[in-house]
């Protein structure tokens, strides 16, 4: 097992939130058009909150903080924050579009020990790219940014979402990550705003075009391991955990509400009204994020996917259940391997050539290995069933 | 025989987790983990108390070993610490050790 696996089993034994995401604002220079977040700012922490909440986030034993947003840097405060975290000897990482940093700001995170940044970049072309963040020239500014980074020797990380309108980007985006210096990653996730809106789903990459992209040796690697029908599922897997989000990890919004991830927006409680390591400690909504297993999962826990597949049980709380399927994780398992799951025959969103269907049913029990070949499927729809 | 000073470099992440301390470098991303006792040596990591005061006052008084042993062990687990530019080591008090890892990034003893 790798060392920071090793390291994360340790805290979630120990009780350790080993990694806190914290977005210092929502509010932000651009508007990308797949944000979840609401930009207006409604009371986020001031300077002395977030501090404190550093120091308390140390006390309890965090080592990766992440510090995001919205776009962080446009906090007056920014440096102090960033100093503080690191005079408290945190691994941070920062989440930023990079348009406000040059050499001065590059060689400033550098001399911080900041240790990774990542950057969104949705297209090599600017007229992508901008149409997404909806801040004409931001490419320019986000690229000027990256290499000033690389300069001073920082890792950067360029994350790619792909929707829609720039799937047919990704190539030249990953092109450009390696001559840049940095790494690249690609993921197809667009997560329903925090206010429980999900007409942001409608920018997802249509279903059908997953296969390819799961399919791409260039972004997944191994396609033949990548895309191979998932391996039978045993009482390790249905003991697991459904994620680290709760257990070893959490997120602490401008407004100091503590969730169990960013993409799990569960209220669990309040930093100005309880002390951090209280709520994480004693949390009912944490507590309960805790107590399930796999094997408590309805109908993940009957899938053939169960032991690899994504499923984010934040997604599924936003689909009404935090121990029901995420349709798009299924989605994904689906377009991977071929093998349909669980979620989607209970739905009947699969359908089978007349005359077949205990056979394909058979063949895809968990455990099983089959991938027929001859299964139609339905769109999923996005909103809660 | 002279003195040896030690003192964390301001460019890790570091934090204790049970019984050991994680230690990764800001320079490379390397992650140790760091036992009981090499961890009281890094908390110890001061730049002014000398090594040699750190393995009797706060090793050899809790762990059953003796001195020249201990310390033995104490200088070859500095100098690896050092070789990966998370730890200064130096014959004289290190005074600020942030300043000198700056200036001697990539180069440290």
């Amino acid at each position: 097992m790798m060392l920071i696996a090793e390291l994360t089993q340790k805290a979630m034994r120990l009780g350790v939130p080993f990694a806190v995401h914290v977005d210092l604002t929502w509010r932000c220079n651009e508007r990308c058009e797949h944000c979840y977040l609401e930009h207006d700012d409604q009371g986020e922490m001031g300077t002395e909150e977030l501090l404190n909440l550093f120091d308390q986030l140390a006390d309890a034993g965090v080592f990766f903080l992440t510090l995001s947003g919205g776009e962080p840097m446009i906090r007056r405060d920014f440096w102090d924050l960033v100093g503080r975290a690191r005079a408290l000897q945190f691994n941070v990482k920062l989440k930023t579009n990079a348009v406000l940093i040059r050499q001065a700001e590059a060689e400033r995170l550098r001399s911080l020990g900041v240790e990774q940044i990542q950057i969104s970049v949705y297209s090599h072309r600017p007229e992508v790219h901008d149409a997404i963040t909806k801040l004409p020239g931001s490419l320019e500014r986000t690229l000027r940014g990256v290499r000033a980074l690389r300069a001073a020797g920082i890792k950067v990380a360029m994350a790619n979402v792909m929707m829609r309108s720039n799937l047919a980007d990704r190539k030249a985006v990953a092109a450009l990550a390696r001559e840049l210096g940095a790494t690249y990653s690609a993921d197809p996730t667009v997560t329903p705003m925090i206010t429980g809106d999900r007409s942001v789903l409608d920018l997802r990459i249509p279903g059908s075009e997953l296969a390819g992209l799961f399919h791409d040796n260039e972004l997944v690697g191994d396609v033949e391991s990548f895309c191979a029908p998932p391996p039978p599922v045993g009482d390790a897997e249905l003991d697991g955990l459904p994620c680290s989000a709760g257990h070893s990890a959490c997120y602490v919004s401008p407004y100091g509400d503590v969730y169990p991830c960013v993409q799990f927006p569960l209220p669990s409680g309040n930093v100005r009204r309880q002390r951090f390591l209280d709520i994480w400690r004693q949390s009912p909504q944490l507590l309960e994020v805790r107590s399930i297993r796999m094997r408590d999962l309805p109908v993940c826990s009957t899938c053939a996917h169960m032991g690899i597949c994504t499923r984010c049980p934040g997604l599924a709380w936003t689909e009404g259940s935090m121990r029901g399927p995420s349709s798009a994780d299924c989605e994904k398992s689906f377009y991977r391997t071929g093998v349909p799951s669980a979620n989607m025959l209970a739905r009947g969103l699969v359908t089978f050539p007349s005359g077949i269907a205990e056979t394909a049913l058979a063949a895809f029990a968990p455990g099983a290995h089959a991938g027929l070949g001859l299964i139609q499927i339905a769109p999923l729809p996005q909103t809660a069933a | 025989m002279s003195a040896t000073y030690i003192a964390r470099s301001t460019a890790v992440a570091a934090r204790r987790l049970g019984d050991e301390m994680v230690v990764m470098s800001a320079l490379d991303s390397t992650l140790f983990s760091l036992s009981d006792v090499a961890a009281v040596l890094w908390e110890s990591a001061d730049g002014r108390t000398p090594l040699d005061q750190i393995v009797r006052d706060r090793v050899c008084s809790s762990y059953d070993v003796d001195h020249p042993t201990a310390l033995r062990d104490a200088e070859e687990f500095v100098r690896a610490l050092a070789a990966h530019g998370i730890l200064f080591v130096s014959e004289q008090p290190i005074e600020a050790p942030g300043a000198q890892a700056a200036a001697a990034s990539g180069s440290p003893r």
